[in-house]
């Protein structure tokens, strides 16, 4: 398939997923913070972290005060990482690859655009965003998700659209733990107390995890969550799910078989995929969790661009045919 | 009156209201006569209408906007920040062209087609028709779409125009004319297949025995003959739908006739010249292209042989297809044929071509560029719709009767400075059709476009876009300055 068209496929997938990891932070941060006790500080800054924004916002908003980092998050389309910018880039990519998605996925994506915009209206109207919209925006992308399953040939395209999915969200629950688990631990207020399940319990509720952990686990224990999260291979939100998946997509798209690389893009992810298959959670533990999470960060960043090396910004070689020619001339 | 018709009209008379008060105005109204009884081949669609009620059309005409809105067949409101898009009107009250008119209409097409192309052909290598004097060699050698690096070049097949749309209207006494030819890039056939869509989705009950000619297998013709100009000898040839990008404002037709044929949709950066071929990117390296077609004019495909500061095109693929190894839709040069001076010369050119007089008349044409028609079109510019030879989109042009004494001037001015860049028309009172204002019908004036293939033989899709003028009273119907567009229904019987 065309590199561009590929390419956009990859980051139409990325930005839905997006916009669904930000709606997901700012739902459960909402909930959390009703449970919280008098005279706790509303913790809303930690949301900024997860993405990675904490410059920008600083740049244009003083105060992390609950509607500045909402309408931050959501809205703001000087954030590029904004529910609204990012539907808006998943919609730009989808219709530059608009003869490849089904109509379907189509019409699902321009209605998940219409109604964040529709969102955005209102709350310039001074409507701020209720608990529903973020789940709506979570439903969206679910939909998106369930039309790419269910319409679209699971053929080289849908690959990429996986691989750029996965990799994104790898990216986002490795970020959520990290925030999370900075700012939780040292809080020796809470050890103990019911506030401690009650955030630890956030941190998996924002992954959707709550239930498989507590099937898995039962006990909320902060080691087993970051078990789950990192090291679990069925469900669909823990990084190595996401690694291995997103291998196995990578080596769809090339051929070359899983467990041998045929470019830096599958070496990487082979690398990573490997380590998460071998590791302990004691050993991530000692290592330091903030490091082994900020390794994963970069190494994936590296994923990303080793895949846009690879497939995305094929280099003409008008000049390799004349050579042979004239050598054997 | 047989029963049944009268039965039908007992039927309407309860809901009467709808088509109350509606008015032809003294023009040709494609739905009614003048007594305003429904013309017999819309007589069935009449009937439906009054059925329906008035309540049930306004939501059918919501369902429709809102699944145009919802599909994304929109265009961006240019300067408008938060990101607001529109959609193109539309009216879910069909137009309808009799099977006998169109019969006409078909034959007309297929005739002007066949003589374009061999004009065409000939203007690019032995210049018959100049050499007799037929037409002005001037008036082809000065013309801004005549390429001088066509010359001597014949394209896959012989064919020149694959692709065309021919503008037609409707006078006052209900003959059609040809207003112009398209055949560089003809757009809107996409909307043609759209708005059928949207009817069948919105008010499927219409088509019910209404004997409406099919217009979804024109994608499978388009796909067969781009593989007819494929370099010989490729029974598999790549086809690929070249677009200037996603800013333009036909790329969702670009998207969508590349989808319904399953070829590629490239832009320029997508292709390469390598190796004497074109080449596309593609994530397992680059694949060899062997038909083009191409949604960007000539002046934009090849930067090295046309506008050097062109960044749409490919660089070298001309020499591809000079050599042969790539076909590119249309033809390049082609745009000659649709300069809007030559038009007023196409009955010579199928009188000359063919031996046969135009089936379908061109609108009266004063060329500017003839002293005599320049010195009568001044005279009477409040009377003429002045038009340059090279736009389109509705700019660069005059209505005289709707004019400020301030445009005439400018014309003036511009006719005076450069007299072969312009034509005169008389005004027209284009036909007209009922569309729905708030909860009433008024009276728009309309074109039509349908499209023409010409592979090895020639397809007239049995349909084509209807341009409605929706601003009232207006005669621009170009979808830039307001206007909309209705399923126009062609009828078998």
């Amino acid at each position: 398939m065309l590199s561009r068209v590929a390419d956009s496929l990859y980051w139409m997938s990325r930005y839905v997923e997006r916009a669904e990891n930000v709606a997901r932070f700012i739902d459960v941060n909402t909930w959390l913070i009703l449970d919280l006790p008098a005279g706790y500080q509303e913790q809303w800054s930690p949301l900024i972290s997860t993405t990675g924004d904490d410059a920008l916002f600083a740049q244009h908003y003083g105060d992390a005060a609950k509607q500045n980092v909402i309408h931050f998050l959501t809205f703001d389309t000087r954030n590029p990482n904004s529910i609204l910018s990012s539907i808006t880039a998943a919609r730009e990519n989808a219709r530059l690859a608009r003869q490849y998605i089904t109509l379907e996925m189509w019409e699902q994506i321009n209605r998940f655009y219409l109604a964040i915009q529709n969102g955005a209206r209102l709350a310039a109207g001074g409507f701020a965003p209720g608990q529903d919209f973020f789940s709506d925006v979570t439903t969206a992308s679910h939909l998106f998700l369930g039309t790419l399953y269910a319409t679209m040939s699971h053929n080289e395209g849908w690959h990429f659209c996986r691989l750029g999915r996965l990799i994104e969200r790898a990216d986002k629950t490795s970020r959520i733990l990290d925030t999370k688990y900075y700012l939780l631990l040292p809080s020796v207020h809470t050890v103990g107390t019911p506030y401690d399940d009650l955030m630890w319990g956030a941190v998996l509720r924002s992954t959707s995890a709550f239930e498989m952990y507590r099937k898995r686990f039962q006990q909320i224990s902060p080691d087993r969550i970051v078990e789950f999260l990192v090291l679990d291979r069925e469900f669909p939100r823990a990084i190595h799910y996401c690694i291995v998946n997103a291998e196995t997509s990578l080596h769809a798209i090339s051929g070359t078989p899983v467990r041998t690389f045929g470019n830096n893009a599958e070496q990487r992810l082979g690398r990573l995929a490997a380590e998460l298959a071998y590791i302990q959670v004691r050993e991530i533990i000692n290592r330091g969790l903030h490091e082994f999470l900020d390794d994963i960060q970069v190494r994936l960043n590296h994923v990303g661009e080793a895949v846009t090396n690879a497939f995305f910004a094929l280099q003409p070689v008008p000049s390799v045919t004349q050579h042979q020619a004239g050598r054997d001339a | 009156m047989d029963e049944g018709v009268r039965g039908a009209f007992q039927l309407t008379d309860a809901f009467f209201m709808l088509f109350d008060g509606y008015n032809t105005g003294g023009f040709h109204d494609e739905m009614f006569n003048e007594d305003g009884t429904p013309r017999p081949c819309a007589r069935l669609l009449y009937e439906r209408i009054n059925a329906a009620g008035d309540d049930e059309l306004r939501r059918y005409q919501q369902a429709a906007e809102l699944a145009l809105f919802r599909m994304g067949i929109t265009f961006n409101v240019y300067g408008d920040e938060a990101g607001t898009e529109k959609i193109f009107p539309f009216d879910i009250i069909p137009r309808i062209v009799a099977a006998d008119e169109w019969a006409q209409i078909d034959r007309g097409l297929r005739q002007r087609v066949h003589a374009l192309n061999l004009f065409i052909d000939d203007v690019y290598h032995e210049q018959k028709i100049l050499k007799d004097r037929v037409i002005p060699t001037d008036l082809v050698l000065t013309a801004k779409s005549f390429r001088k690096a066509c010359v001597g070049l014949t394209p896959p097949k012989g064919k020149w125009c694959h692709i065309n749309g021919t503008d037609l209207v409707r006078n006052g006494d209900g003959t059609y004319y040809v207003l112009e030819d398209n055949l560089r890039c003809p757009s809107g056939v996409s909307y043609v297949l759209q708005n059928r869509e949207i009817m069948k989705r919105t008010f499927p009950q219409i088509f019910d025995r209404s004997n409406v000619r099919p217009v979804g297998d024109y994608p499978s013709y388009l796909l067969r003959t781009l593989q007819e100009l494929a370099p010989a000898g490729n029974p598999s040839p790549v086809v690929a739908l070249l677009t200037p990008g996603i800013h333009n404002s036909a790329y969702f037709e670009h998207a969508f006739l590349a989808k319904f044929m399953g070829v590629e949709l490239v832009e320029g950066r997508d292709l390469v010249v390598m190796n004497g071929y074109v080449m596309m990117r593609t994530t397992k390296g680059f694949e060899r292209v062997d038909v083009i077609y191409r949604r960007i004019d000539d002046d934009f495909l090849d930067p090295s042989t046309f506008r050097p500061d062109s960044m749409l095109g490919v660089p070298g693929i001309m020499d591809v297809y000079r050599a042969g190894r790539v076909a590119l839709a249309n033809a390049p040069g082609t745009g000659i044929a649709d300069d809007k001076v030559i038009y007023a010369y196409v009955p010579k050119i199928i009188k000359y071509y063919l031996g046969e007089e135009a089936i379908l008349p061109n609108v009266p044409t004063y060329v500017c560029w003839e002293e005599s028609e320049k010195k009568h079109v001044l005279e009477n510019l409040d009377k003429f719709v002045v038009k340059a030879a090279n736009e389109s989109g509705g700019y660069g042009m005059l209505v005289g009767p709707h004019s400020t004494a301030e445009q005439r001037e400018k014309f003036k001015a511009a006719i005076e400075a450069d007299p072969r860049n312009y034509i005169a028309q008389p005004t027209l009172s284009l036909s007209r059709v009922p569309v729905i204002v708030d909860d009433h019908f008024e009276g728009r004036h309309v074109d039509l476009r349908p499209y023409i293939l010409y592979g090895e033989e020639i397809f007239v899709l049995p349909g084509g876009l209807t341009r409605v003028a929706l601003k009232k009273g207006s005669l621009v119907v170009n979808s830039s300055q307001g206007g909309g567009s209705k399923d126009t229904w062609v009828l078998s019987c």
